[in-house]
């Protein structure tokens, strides 16, 4: 079952995150052209061979989301897909990508994640933001709306909380374990000119000393959001082969969603990765010990301590002391978010979770530079929606 | 403007509405499948995993334990500004399932996964509206 590795990506974009946007605001339909048009530059592509597309939501439309697109950038394709798993959704886009090129149903799709600010309307509607309460829906009918928000279950902090909470009551909680991984993410960022916190390196007792937001998370084990953008191009074989760098290929990828809110988990501690990466590895013949350095989805620290566990890397409740035996770092023995993560090197919105992708793909094109993982061959690629229960494992590989 | 900062209130349903009057008599009630013989939280119109149309209203004692809870020490929304720090929890029911509720009467020390807490009828002074909050048994 599954991929035969028929499909790489062959193109980035990727804009600088920016925690206070120095370039005006940007209509989210020119942000997919400009990033398309980046990541097709790269991979050498000419946007006339795009023949599919993976969109997310966009500002000015709430629906008809991919003719939107396709009609502005003067496309016209035979796959188009939007998808709304959160931070999940640019690594579920990857494999839908590579699914669709191995179908034969297209040979170049464009990925792309606008998350830069919009302009706002000259008469902007009244009433409070639908984000006012992070992804929990206050809509009419919405669970969340008359059973969540109402107690101040709001996702995201107090969510996370309630499963570091929930797994350090089955496993023991080593708080210095999990500011360690902040630790290591930022030595990535320091080196990498594109990171917000390139130039800012912290310690384990910062990580300590820094503000209790929602126990026991601190403000530096949570992502600093803030503005970007992201694109990548996945294309067939024989495209890939003529393209610019080397191809970073598909061979695996697992997709396991469940629910939206904690509270209504079967097991909290049983998360959605657990068979998505299992199904990832069989799928690409890899193995654990084969893979060079993993790109994960990093909203807080407990989210990568309980990936690194759920994707097989070590046994269930043993992570913590795995992250103390263990260099996270792009130079050391267990490369985790060499770009930073988006720990270190920000969350772009949406772009956030493209983030890993794009780096998995660097890495294994050899294009890091200043972090770069020497003979990186296989990436293992999280993206994580909602509240550790949208998760989507990927592995690429080069040649 | 001073409205807006008000913690939101739950607009039940046609199909949610017998729990939340439960709460307003100081009763909990939440739904039973006699066909899969599984109790359901929160209320909806088929029980999940067997999708059974046979949810029938049960009264049960409220009590359980925490699942898993957390501190917030920032307010988790803005309509929550000056509530911190708000003790959210989530509770499993001693029937199965899990709701999410507040603990109150309880000191910060004092609770852990796995306490046992009783159900705490908070009738709100200025709406018709009673939530379920939650205090360690005595």
């Amino acid at each position: 079952m599954g991929l035969r590795g028929e499909a790489a990506i062959v193109g980035i974009a990727e804009w600088t995150p920016e925690r206070r946007p120095s370039r005006p605001p940007i209509f989210t339909l020119e942000q997919w052209a400009q990033l398309a048009r980046e990541a097709l530059d790269d991979a050498g592509i000419d946007p006339s061979e795009v023949d599919g597309i993976c969109a997310t939501n966009i500002r000015e439309s709430d629906s008809f989301v991919p003719s939107t697109i396709t009609e502005y950038l003067g496309l016209h394709v035979n796959f188009a897909e939007v998808v709304d798993l959160g931070g999940a959704s640019c690594a579920a886009m990857v494999w839908r990508a590579a699914a669709a090129i191995e179908l034969g149903l297209c040979n170049v799709v464009v990925i792309a994640a606008p998350s830069w600010p919009s302009p706002r309307p000259p008469n902007p509607p009244s009433g409070p933001s639908s984000w006012r309460y992070g992804a929990s829906s206050a809509n009419y009918g919405s669970p969340q709306a008359e059973f969540d928000i109402p107690y101040g279950n709001v996702a995201q902090n107090c969510g996370y909380a309630q499963i570091a909470m929930k797994y350090g009551a089955e496993y023991g909680y080593d708080p210095e374990a999990l500011a360690k991984i902040a630790v290591d993410q930022r030595v990535s960022a320091n080196h990498n000119p594109s990171a917000v916190f390139h130039n800012v390196p912290i310690t384990v007792e910062d990580v300590l000393n820094s503000p209790m937001i929602s126990d026991p998370i601190h403000m530096l084990e949570i992502v600093m959001p803030c503005f970007g953008g992201a694109a990548i191009v996945v294309a067939g074989k024989d495209v890939a082969r003529r393209s610019t760098h080397r191809p970073a290929w598909i061979s695996g990828f697992g997709e396991r969603v469940l629910h939206k809110t904690p509270t209504y988990a079967d097991d909290l501690l049983s998360t959605a990765l657990i068979p998505a990466a299992e199904q990832a590895f069989a799928m690409s013949g890899r193995t654990r010990d084969e893979v060079d350095l993993i790109s994960v989805y990093d909203c807080y620290t407990i989210t990568v301590l309980m990936t690194i566990e759920d994707a097989g890397f070590c046994p269930r409740g043993e992570g913590q002391a795995f992250v103390r035996e263990h260099d996270l770092s792009f130079r050391g023995d267990f490369p985790c978010n060499t770009h930073g993560g988006q720990l270190g090197f920000g969350q772009a919105g949406l772009a956030g979770g493209m983030s890993h992708i794009t780096e998995g793909a660097r890495q294994l094109m050899r294009r890091a530079d200043t972090h770069q993982v020497p003979d990186a061959d296989v990436a293992f690629i999280t993206g994580n929606g909602g509240l550790m229960s949208e998760q989507v494992a990927l592995i690429l590989e080069g040649d | 403007m001073a409205d807006e900062l008000q913690p939101p209130l739950p607009t039940p349903i046609d199909r949610t509405q017998p729990f939340w009057d439960g709460l307003r008599e100081g009763r909990v009630r939440i739904q039973y499948s006699p066909s899969s013989d599984q109790w359901v939280f929160y209320p909806r119109s088929h029980a999940p995993l067997t999708l059974a149309d046979d949810l029938e209203w049960r009264d049960i004692s409220g009590e359980g334990t925490i699942y898993t809870y957390t501190i917030a020490r920032r307010p988790t929304a803005p309509d929550f500004a000056g509530q911190e720090p708000q003790i959210i929890a989530v509770v499993e029911l001693d029937e199965g399932p899990r709701l999410t509720s507040t603990l109150v009467n309880v000191d910060e020390d004092q609770i852990a996964v796995g306490m046992r807490v009783r159900p705490v009828f908070d009738h709100l002074a200025d709406a018709d509206t009673t939530l379920l909050r939650y205090a360690p048994v005595d």
